[in-house]
Protein backbone atom coordinates (compact mmCIF):
# COMPACT_ATOMS: atom_id res chain seq x y z
CA UNK A 1 0.00 0.00 0.00
CA UNK A 2 1.82 3.49 -0.84
CA UNK A 3 1.76 6.42 1.18
CA UNK A 4 -0.11 9.62 0.92
CA UNK A 5 1.87 12.88 0.57
CA UNK A 6 1.02 14.20 4.03
CA UNK A 7 2.95 11.24 5.61
CA UNK A 8 5.33 11.24 3.20
CA UNK A 9 6.09 15.27 3.95
CA UNK A 10 6.01 14.55 7.32
CA UNK A 11 8.33 12.24 7.41
CA UNK A 12 11.06 13.55 5.12
CA UNK A 13 10.77 17.28 6.64
CA UNK A 14 12.01 16.23 9.76
CA UNK A 15 15.06 14.38 8.37
CA UNK A 16 18.38 16.16 9.35
CA UNK A 17 19.34 17.52 5.88
CA UNK A 18 19.52 20.44 4.04
CA UNK A 19 16.35 22.22 2.90
CA UNK A 20 16.97 21.51 -0.78
CA UNK A 21 17.94 18.24 -0.74
CA UNK A 22 14.07 17.91 1.77
CA UNK A 23 12.31 19.37 -0.80
CA UNK A 24 14.00 17.78 -3.82
CA UNK A 25 13.35 14.53 -2.03
CA UNK A 26 9.55 14.99 -0.75
CA UNK A 27 8.90 16.05 -4.88
CA UNK A 28 10.01 13.16 -6.10
CA UNK A 29 8.58 10.90 -3.45
CA UNK A 30 5.30 12.54 -4.09
CA UNK A 31 5.81 11.41 -7.73
CA UNK A 32 6.27 7.79 -7.69
CA UNK A 33 4.10 5.26 -5.06
CA UNK A 34 6.35 4.03 -2.29
CA UNK A 35 5.39 2.11 0.45
CA UNK A 36 6.33 2.58 4.57
CA UNK A 37 8.87 -0.19 3.20
CA UNK A 38 10.59 1.49 0.37
CA UNK A 39 10.08 5.10 1.94
CA UNK A 40 12.17 4.06 4.53
CA UNK A 41 14.82 2.74 2.65
CA UNK A 42 14.98 5.99 0.27
CA UNK A 43 15.55 8.11 3.39
CA UNK A 44 18.16 5.64 4.55
CA UNK A 45 19.75 5.85 1.23
CA UNK A 46 19.75 9.38 1.18
CA UNK A 47 20.52 10.04 4.71
CA UNK A 48 24.17 7.89 3.98
CA UNK A 49 24.92 9.54 0.37
CA UNK A 50 24.19 13.08 2.00
CA UNK A 51 26.76 11.59 4.71
CA UNK A 52 29.15 10.27 1.97
CA UNK A 53 29.25 13.59 0.12
CA UNK A 54 30.13 16.15 3.32
CA UNK A 55 32.81 17.50 3.38
CA UNK A 56 35.23 15.64 6.47
CA UNK A 57 36.82 17.16 9.14
CA UNK A 58 39.81 18.76 8.70
CA UNK A 59 39.78 18.56 5.28
CA UNK A 60 41.68 21.36 3.20
CA UNK A 61 39.04 23.01 2.17
CA UNK A 62 40.90 26.27 0.89
CA UNK A 63 43.11 24.42 -0.81
CA UNK A 64 40.87 22.38 -2.69
CA UNK A 65 39.24 25.83 -3.65
CA UNK A 66 42.28 27.39 -4.73
CA UNK A 67 42.84 24.95 -7.21
CA UNK A 68 39.30 25.04 -8.15
CA UNK A 69 39.05 28.14 -9.43
CA UNK A 70 42.83 28.56 -10.41
CA UNK A 71 42.62 25.68 -12.90
CA UNK A 72 39.64 27.06 -14.87
CA UNK A 73 41.28 31.00 -14.43
CA UNK A 74 44.61 29.51 -16.51
CA UNK A 75 42.46 28.73 -19.45
CA UNK A 76 40.90 32.36 -19.24
CA UNK A 77 41.16 34.91 -21.41
CA UNK A 78 44.04 37.46 -20.60
CA UNK A 79 42.39 40.07 -23.21
CA UNK A 80 40.61 42.76 -20.80
CA UNK A 81 38.14 44.24 -22.59
CA UNK A 82 34.94 42.52 -24.09
CA UNK A 83 31.68 44.11 -25.29
CA UNK A 84 29.33 42.39 -23.54
CA UNK A 85 26.65 41.61 -26.08
CA UNK A 86 24.46 43.11 -23.37
CA UNK A 87 23.85 47.05 -24.45
CA UNK A 88 27.41 47.64 -26.12
CA UNK A 89 28.49 48.53 -22.80
CA UNK A 90 32.81 47.66 -22.35
CA UNK A 91 33.04 45.73 -19.39
CA UNK A 92 36.41 44.07 -18.00
CA UNK A 93 36.21 40.70 -18.54
CA UNK A 94 37.69 37.16 -18.29
CA UNK A 95 40.92 36.77 -15.52
CA UNK A 96 41.67 40.54 -15.00
CA UNK A 97 38.12 41.15 -13.89
CA UNK A 98 38.44 37.60 -11.99
CA UNK A 99 41.81 39.23 -10.03
CA UNK A 100 39.56 42.99 -9.21
CA UNK A 101 37.27 40.88 -7.61
CA UNK A 102 39.31 38.79 -5.52
CA UNK A 103 41.39 42.14 -4.85
CA UNK A 104 38.58 44.08 -3.89
CA UNK A 105 39.14 47.05 -5.68
CA UNK A 106 37.71 50.22 -4.52
CA UNK A 107 37.17 51.36 -7.96
CA UNK A 108 37.04 48.68 -10.66
CA UNK A 109 37.83 49.78 -14.07
CA UNK A 110 34.65 49.37 -15.70
CA UNK A 111 32.13 50.08 -13.04
CA UNK A 112 28.46 49.09 -14.49
CA UNK A 113 24.75 49.17 -13.20
CA UNK A 114 21.73 47.57 -13.77
CA UNK A 115 18.39 49.84 -12.90
CA UNK A 116 15.72 48.05 -12.74
CA UNK A 117 12.56 50.50 -12.83
CA UNK A 118 9.02 50.65 -11.19
CA UNK A 119 6.22 49.15 -12.77
CA UNK A 120 4.50 51.93 -13.95
CA UNK A 121 8.22 53.41 -15.54
CA UNK A 122 9.40 50.22 -16.52
CA UNK A 123 6.69 49.37 -19.04
CA UNK A 124 6.81 52.70 -20.71
CA UNK A 125 9.01 53.59 -23.42
CA UNK A 126 8.60 57.40 -22.49
CA UNK A 127 9.17 57.38 -18.94
CA UNK A 128 12.32 55.11 -18.83
CA UNK A 129 13.46 56.97 -21.41
CA UNK A 130 12.93 59.94 -19.16
CA UNK A 131 14.16 58.37 -16.22
CA UNK A 132 16.95 57.63 -18.42
CA UNK A 133 18.13 61.32 -18.88
CA UNK A 134 17.89 62.10 -15.44
CA UNK A 135 20.55 59.38 -13.96
CA UNK A 136 23.04 60.45 -17.54
CA UNK A 137 25.34 62.92 -16.83
CA UNK A 138 25.16 65.91 -18.64
CA UNK A 139 27.49 68.30 -19.94
CA UNK A 140 27.30 71.63 -22.35
CA UNK A 141 28.69 69.93 -25.04
CA UNK A 142 26.11 68.18 -25.54
CA UNK A 143 23.11 70.52 -25.15
CA UNK A 144 25.12 73.37 -27.94
CA UNK A 145 28.14 75.15 -29.26
CA UNK A 146 30.32 76.92 -27.06
CA UNK A 147 32.26 79.61 -28.73
CA UNK A 148 34.79 82.16 -27.37
CA UNK A 149 34.93 85.53 -28.18
CA UNK A 150 38.09 86.77 -27.88
CA UNK A 151 37.85 90.54 -28.26
CA UNK A 152 34.26 90.97 -26.31
CA UNK A 153 36.04 88.31 -23.72
CA UNK A 154 32.48 86.37 -23.69
CA UNK A 155 31.48 82.88 -24.36
CA UNK A 156 28.65 81.97 -26.06
CA UNK A 157 26.92 79.10 -25.94
CA UNK A 158 24.25 78.54 -28.96
CA UNK A 159 21.71 76.01 -27.34
CA UNK A 160 20.21 73.09 -29.19
CA UNK A 161 16.40 73.58 -28.88
CA UNK A 162 16.21 69.65 -29.72
CA UNK A 163 18.40 68.51 -26.93
CA UNK A 164 16.98 70.77 -24.28
CA UNK A 165 13.52 69.60 -25.32
CA UNK A 166 14.98 65.88 -25.51
CA UNK A 167 16.47 66.28 -21.93
CA UNK A 168 13.51 68.28 -20.67
CA UNK A 169 15.86 71.15 -19.35
CA UNK A 170 14.63 74.88 -19.54
CA UNK A 171 17.28 77.80 -20.47
CA UNK A 172 16.82 79.58 -17.27
CA UNK A 173 17.48 76.77 -15.21
CA UNK A 174 20.41 75.68 -17.36
CA UNK A 175 21.49 79.29 -17.07
CA UNK A 176 20.46 79.65 -13.56
CA UNK A 177 22.44 76.32 -13.12
CA UNK A 178 25.79 77.40 -14.48
CA UNK A 179 25.85 80.48 -12.62
CA UNK A 180 25.66 78.34 -9.14
CA UNK A 181 28.50 76.11 -10.38
CA UNK A 182 30.89 78.77 -11.79
CA UNK A 183 30.08 81.79 -9.53
CA UNK A 184 29.63 84.20 -12.17
CA UNK A 185 26.16 86.19 -13.59
CA UNK A 186 24.81 84.35 -17.31
CA UNK A 187 22.70 85.93 -19.41
CA UNK A 188 20.39 84.63 -21.36
CA UNK A 189 18.57 85.97 -24.62
CA UNK A 190 16.44 82.97 -26.49
CA UNK A 191 18.92 79.93 -26.53
CA UNK A 192 21.99 81.54 -26.86
CA UNK A 193 23.63 82.03 -23.17
CA UNK A 194 26.92 84.55 -22.52
CA UNK A 195 29.09 84.84 -20.05
CA UNK A 196 32.30 86.45 -18.97
CA UNK A 197 35.17 86.16 -16.37
CA UNK A 198 35.04 88.74 -13.89
CA UNK A 199 38.06 90.61 -14.79
CA UNK A 200 38.53 90.42 -18.60
CA UNK A 201 41.97 88.47 -18.82
CA UNK A 202 42.88 86.11 -21.54
CA UNK A 203 43.81 83.14 -18.69
CA UNK A 204 40.48 83.26 -16.98
CA UNK A 205 38.51 83.72 -19.91
CA UNK A 206 40.33 79.79 -20.99
CA UNK A 207 40.06 78.86 -17.91
CA UNK A 208 36.17 79.65 -17.47
CA UNK A 209 35.97 77.52 -21.02
CA UNK A 210 37.92 74.30 -19.44
CA UNK A 211 35.49 74.65 -16.44
CA UNK A 212 32.34 74.96 -18.23
CA UNK A 213 32.73 71.72 -20.09
CA UNK A 214 33.11 69.90 -16.57
CA UNK A 215 30.19 71.15 -15.12
CA UNK A 216 27.11 68.16 -14.45
CA UNK A 217 24.18 70.36 -15.72
CA UNK A 218 22.06 67.47 -15.62
CA UNK A 219 22.21 63.94 -14.22
CA UNK A 220 24.78 62.02 -12.15
CA UNK A 221 28.31 63.17 -12.22
CA UNK A 222 30.04 59.63 -12.67
CA UNK A 223 27.49 58.23 -15.23
CA UNK A 224 28.63 58.38 -18.57
CA UNK A 225 26.18 56.74 -20.75
CA UNK A 226 22.67 55.27 -20.31
CA UNK A 227 21.58 52.50 -22.35
CA UNK A 228 18.20 51.29 -22.42
CA UNK A 229 17.09 47.97 -22.91
CA UNK A 230 13.88 45.61 -23.60
CA UNK A 231 14.65 42.39 -21.70
CA UNK A 232 12.34 39.46 -22.69
CA UNK A 233 10.29 40.03 -20.08
CA UNK A 234 9.02 43.35 -21.96
CA UNK A 235 10.58 45.29 -18.95
CA UNK A 236 12.86 47.81 -19.98
CA UNK A 237 15.72 48.30 -18.09
CA UNK A 238 18.72 50.61 -17.96
CA UNK A 239 22.77 49.85 -17.97
CA UNK A 240 24.90 52.29 -17.50
CA UNK A 241 28.43 53.02 -17.61
CA UNK A 242 29.89 54.33 -14.34
CA UNK A 243 28.19 53.47 -10.70
CA UNK A 244 26.65 55.24 -8.69
CA UNK A 245 24.49 53.39 -6.45
CA UNK A 246 23.91 55.26 -3.07
CA UNK A 247 22.35 58.63 -5.69
CA UNK A 248 20.26 56.33 -8.09
CA UNK A 249 18.63 54.49 -5.60
CA UNK A 250 17.60 57.71 -4.31
CA UNK A 251 15.90 58.94 -8.11
CA UNK A 252 11.56 58.05 -8.03
CA UNK A 253 10.85 55.54 -10.29
CA UNK A 254 14.35 53.31 -9.98
CA UNK A 255 13.26 50.17 -8.16
CA UNK A 256 15.04 49.85 -4.76
CA UNK A 257 14.88 46.40 -4.36
CA UNK A 258 16.18 45.25 -7.40
CA UNK A 259 19.14 47.53 -9.45
CA UNK A 260 22.47 46.24 -9.02
CA UNK A 261 26.15 47.44 -9.59
CA UNK A 262 29.27 45.28 -10.96
CA UNK A 263 31.04 47.13 -8.25
CA UNK A 264 31.22 45.07 -5.29
CA UNK A 265 32.88 47.73 -2.52
CA UNK A 266 29.57 49.84 -3.55
CA UNK A 267 27.46 46.96 -2.41
CA UNK A 268 29.08 46.65 0.31
CA UNK A 269 28.75 50.57 1.59
CA UNK A 270 25.29 50.78 0.56
CA UNK A 271 23.31 47.69 1.60
CA UNK A 272 25.80 45.86 4.37
CA UNK A 273 28.24 42.90 4.33
CA UNK A 274 25.35 39.97 3.20
CA UNK A 275 24.98 42.09 0.19
CA UNK A 276 28.82 42.39 -0.36
CA UNK A 277 29.29 38.48 -0.10
CA UNK A 278 26.51 37.65 -2.60
CA UNK A 279 27.94 40.51 -4.51
CA UNK A 280 31.28 38.68 -4.82
CA UNK A 281 29.75 35.01 -5.08
CA UNK A 282 27.46 36.75 -7.90
CA UNK A 283 30.59 38.24 -9.92
CA UNK A 284 32.93 35.47 -9.42
CA UNK A 285 30.21 33.35 -11.12
CA UNK A 286 29.00 35.57 -13.79
CA UNK A 287 32.75 36.25 -14.81
CA UNK A 288 33.55 32.38 -14.79
CA UNK A 289 30.39 31.04 -16.59
CA UNK A 290 31.04 34.16 -19.34
CA UNK A 291 34.00 32.08 -19.68
CA UNK A 292 32.86 28.87 -20.00
CA UNK A 293 33.74 27.82 -17.52
CA UNK A 294 32.09 26.09 -14.38
CA UNK A 295 33.15 26.19 -11.03
CA UNK A 296 31.55 24.44 -8.29
CA UNK A 297 29.49 27.77 -6.59
CA UNK A 298 30.35 26.14 -3.13
CA UNK A 299 34.47 27.03 -3.32
CA UNK A 300 33.47 30.71 -4.70
CA UNK A 301 31.61 30.80 -1.70
CA UNK A 302 34.40 29.67 0.56
CA UNK A 303 36.30 32.61 -1.17
CA UNK A 304 33.42 34.92 -0.53
CA UNK A 305 33.17 34.01 3.18
CA UNK A 306 36.75 34.79 3.72
CA UNK A 307 36.97 38.22 2.38
CA UNK A 308 33.47 39.30 4.53
CA UNK A 309 33.83 37.36 8.00
CA UNK A 310 35.56 40.35 9.36
CA UNK A 311 32.52 42.67 8.35
CA UNK A 312 33.97 44.35 5.65
CA UNK A 313 34.92 43.16 1.73
CA UNK A 314 38.42 42.04 2.46
CA UNK A 315 41.00 41.56 -0.63
CA UNK A 316 42.69 38.21 -1.04
CA UNK A 317 46.57 39.18 -0.58
CA UNK A 318 49.06 41.16 1.21
CA UNK A 319 46.68 43.91 1.91
CA UNK A 320 43.91 41.26 2.62
CA UNK A 321 43.77 37.75 4.55
CA UNK A 322 47.16 37.04 3.64
CA UNK A 323 48.56 39.81 5.52
CA UNK A 324 46.64 40.01 8.69
CA UNK A 325 47.33 35.72 9.33
CA UNK A 326 48.70 35.28 12.74
CA UNK A 327 52.04 33.82 12.31
CA UNK A 328 55.02 35.69 11.07
CA UNK A 329 56.58 32.37 8.84
CA UNK A 330 52.93 32.67 6.80
CA UNK A 331 53.31 36.16 6.18
CA UNK A 332 57.01 36.26 5.37
CA UNK A 333 56.39 32.60 3.38
CA UNK A 334 53.86 34.62 1.09
CA UNK A 335 55.23 38.06 0.15
CA UNK A 336 58.04 40.95 1.60
CA UNK A 337 59.36 38.35 3.52
CA UNK A 338 62.12 40.82 4.98
CA UNK A 339 60.32 43.48 5.92
CA UNK A 340 58.11 40.87 8.11
CA UNK A 341 61.04 38.94 9.20
CA UNK A 342 62.58 42.02 10.39
CA UNK A 343 59.65 44.18 11.85
CA UNK A 344 58.54 40.87 13.86
CA UNK A 345 62.34 40.01 15.00
CA UNK A 346 61.92 43.87 16.19
CA UNK A 347 59.09 43.74 18.09
CA UNK A 348 59.84 39.96 19.51
CA UNK A 349 56.63 38.91 18.05
CA UNK A 350 56.09 34.77 18.99
CA UNK A 351 54.88 32.41 16.23
CA UNK A 352 52.62 29.55 17.51
CA UNK A 353 53.01 27.23 14.65
CA UNK A 354 49.31 26.67 14.34
CA UNK A 355 48.83 27.01 10.79
CA UNK A 356 49.53 24.94 7.83
CA UNK A 357 52.45 26.92 6.17
CA UNK A 358 54.69 27.92 9.16
CA UNK A 359 54.43 23.83 10.09
CA UNK A 360 55.77 22.63 6.50
CA UNK A 361 58.58 25.46 7.05
CA UNK A 362 59.68 24.52 9.98
CA UNK A 363 59.08 20.76 8.68
CA UNK A 364 56.23 19.64 11.05
CA UNK A 365 53.42 17.45 10.54
CA UNK A 366 50.93 19.78 9.40
CA UNK A 367 47.53 20.13 11.28
CA UNK A 368 45.34 18.96 8.84
CA UNK A 369 43.27 15.89 8.25
CA UNK A 370 45.06 12.87 9.81
CA UNK A 371 47.58 15.87 11.39
CA UNK A 372 45.21 17.63 13.40
CA UNK A 373 44.07 14.28 15.33
CA UNK A 374 45.66 13.62 18.79
CA UNK A 375 45.66 9.78 20.15
CA UNK A 376 46.26 9.59 23.61
CA UNK A 377 46.26 5.85 24.88
CA UNK A 378 43.88 5.00 28.04
CA UNK A 379 45.52 3.18 30.74
CA UNK A 380 44.30 0.00 31.31
CA UNK A 381 41.96 -0.79 34.34
CA UNK B 1 23.29 62.28 -0.47
CA UNK B 2 22.22 65.35 -0.91
CA UNK B 3 19.91 64.04 -3.74
CA UNK B 4 18.42 61.67 -1.72
CA UNK B 5 17.22 63.98 0.61
CA UNK B 6 15.36 66.10 -2.18
CA UNK B 7 13.50 63.22 -3.46
CA UNK B 8 12.54 62.06 0.19
CA UNK B 9 13.00 58.67 -0.66
CA UNK B 10 14.28 56.35 1.55
CA UNK B 11 16.38 53.21 0.58
CA UNK B 12 15.70 50.36 3.12
CA UNK B 13 18.41 47.57 2.49
CA UNK B 14 16.73 44.57 4.12
CA UNK B 15 14.24 45.41 1.01
CA UNK B 16 16.85 44.44 -1.42
CA UNK B 17 16.77 41.02 -2.89
CA UNK B 18 20.36 40.85 -2.26
CA UNK B 19 20.46 41.42 1.19
CA UNK B 20 18.75 38.21 3.43
CA UNK B 21 17.11 38.30 6.67
CA UNK B 22 18.59 40.10 9.87
CA UNK B 23 17.36 39.48 13.16
CA UNK B 24 18.62 40.80 16.59
CA UNK B 25 19.15 37.70 19.14
CA UNK B 26 18.10 37.58 22.19
CA UNK B 27 20.52 36.60 25.34
CA UNK B 28 18.81 33.00 25.53
CA UNK B 29 19.06 32.30 21.94
CA UNK B 30 23.20 33.57 21.67
CA UNK B 31 23.68 31.11 24.76
CA UNK B 32 21.96 28.10 22.86
CA UNK B 33 23.74 28.50 19.65
CA UNK B 34 27.27 28.96 21.06
CA UNK B 35 26.84 25.89 23.28
CA UNK B 36 25.86 24.10 20.35
CA UNK B 37 29.15 25.09 18.42
CA UNK B 38 31.30 25.19 21.59
CA UNK B 39 32.77 28.60 20.72
CA UNK B 40 32.98 31.82 22.40
CA UNK B 41 31.07 34.84 21.21
CA UNK B 42 34.02 36.69 19.57
CA UNK B 43 34.39 33.52 17.73
CA UNK B 44 31.52 34.09 15.43
CA UNK B 45 32.25 36.39 12.01
CA UNK B 46 31.71 39.95 12.69
CA UNK B 47 29.10 42.80 11.04
CA UNK B 48 29.88 46.62 11.86
CA UNK B 49 27.08 48.65 13.68
CA UNK B 50 27.89 50.86 11.14
CA UNK B 51 26.61 48.12 8.18
CA UNK B 52 23.01 49.38 6.36
CA UNK B 53 21.21 46.23 7.19
CA UNK B 54 22.53 45.83 10.55
CA UNK B 55 21.51 49.14 11.37
CA UNK B 56 18.49 49.05 10.11
CA UNK B 57 17.40 46.41 12.91
CA UNK B 58 19.18 48.71 15.31
CA UNK B 59 21.22 45.81 16.50
CA UNK B 60 23.78 47.19 18.92
CA UNK B 61 27.11 46.70 19.44
CA UNK B 62 27.54 43.48 21.04
CA UNK B 63 24.41 41.88 19.61
CA UNK B 64 24.80 38.46 17.22
CA UNK B 65 22.62 39.01 14.06
CA UNK B 66 21.06 35.81 12.52
CA UNK B 67 21.25 35.77 9.10
CA UNK B 68 19.01 33.47 6.47
CA UNK B 69 20.08 33.86 3.22
CA UNK B 70 18.56 31.93 0.22
CA UNK B 71 20.97 29.71 -0.35
CA UNK B 72 21.48 27.96 -4.19
CA UNK B 73 23.16 24.69 -2.42
CA UNK B 74 21.41 24.23 1.06
CA UNK B 75 17.84 26.34 -0.08
CA UNK B 76 17.91 27.97 3.12
CA UNK B 77 21.37 28.85 5.41
CA UNK B 78 21.39 30.67 8.49
CA UNK B 79 24.59 32.09 9.86
CA UNK B 80 25.31 34.40 12.49
CA UNK B 81 27.45 37.66 13.26
CA UNK B 82 28.59 39.51 15.98
CA UNK B 83 28.00 43.29 15.99
CA UNK B 84 31.62 45.15 16.33
CA UNK B 85 32.28 49.01 16.34
CA UNK B 86 33.24 49.83 12.99
CA UNK B 87 36.51 51.07 12.75
CA UNK B 88 35.51 54.62 10.97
Amino acid sequence: MSLSEKTIEETVSTLPLPDKIISNLSNELKKTRVTKKQLDEVIERALAAYENSRIPPCEAAGVVSAQSIGEPGTQMTMRTFHYAGVAEINVTLGLPRLIEIVDARKNPSTPMMTIFLEKEYAFDRDKARELAWKIEATYINSLGNTSTDITEMKIIIELNKKALNQRNIEVEELAGKIEEELGIPVSSSGTTLTMGPEEPSYRQLLQLGKQLRTVTLKGIKGIKRVVIRKEESGEYVLYTEGSELKQVLGIDGVDNTRTRTNNVNEIFEVMGIEAGRAALIHEATETLNEQGLTVDIRHLMLVADIMSVDGEVKSIGRHGISGEKASVLARAAFEVTVSHLLDSGIAGDVDELRGVTENVIVGQPIRLGTGNVRLISKKAT
Amino acid sequence: MKHKEATGREFKPLEHVMVPEHEVLDKNEIDKILAGYNIEKEQLPKIYDSDPAAAAIKAKVGDVIRIIRQSPTAGRAVFYRMVIKSSK
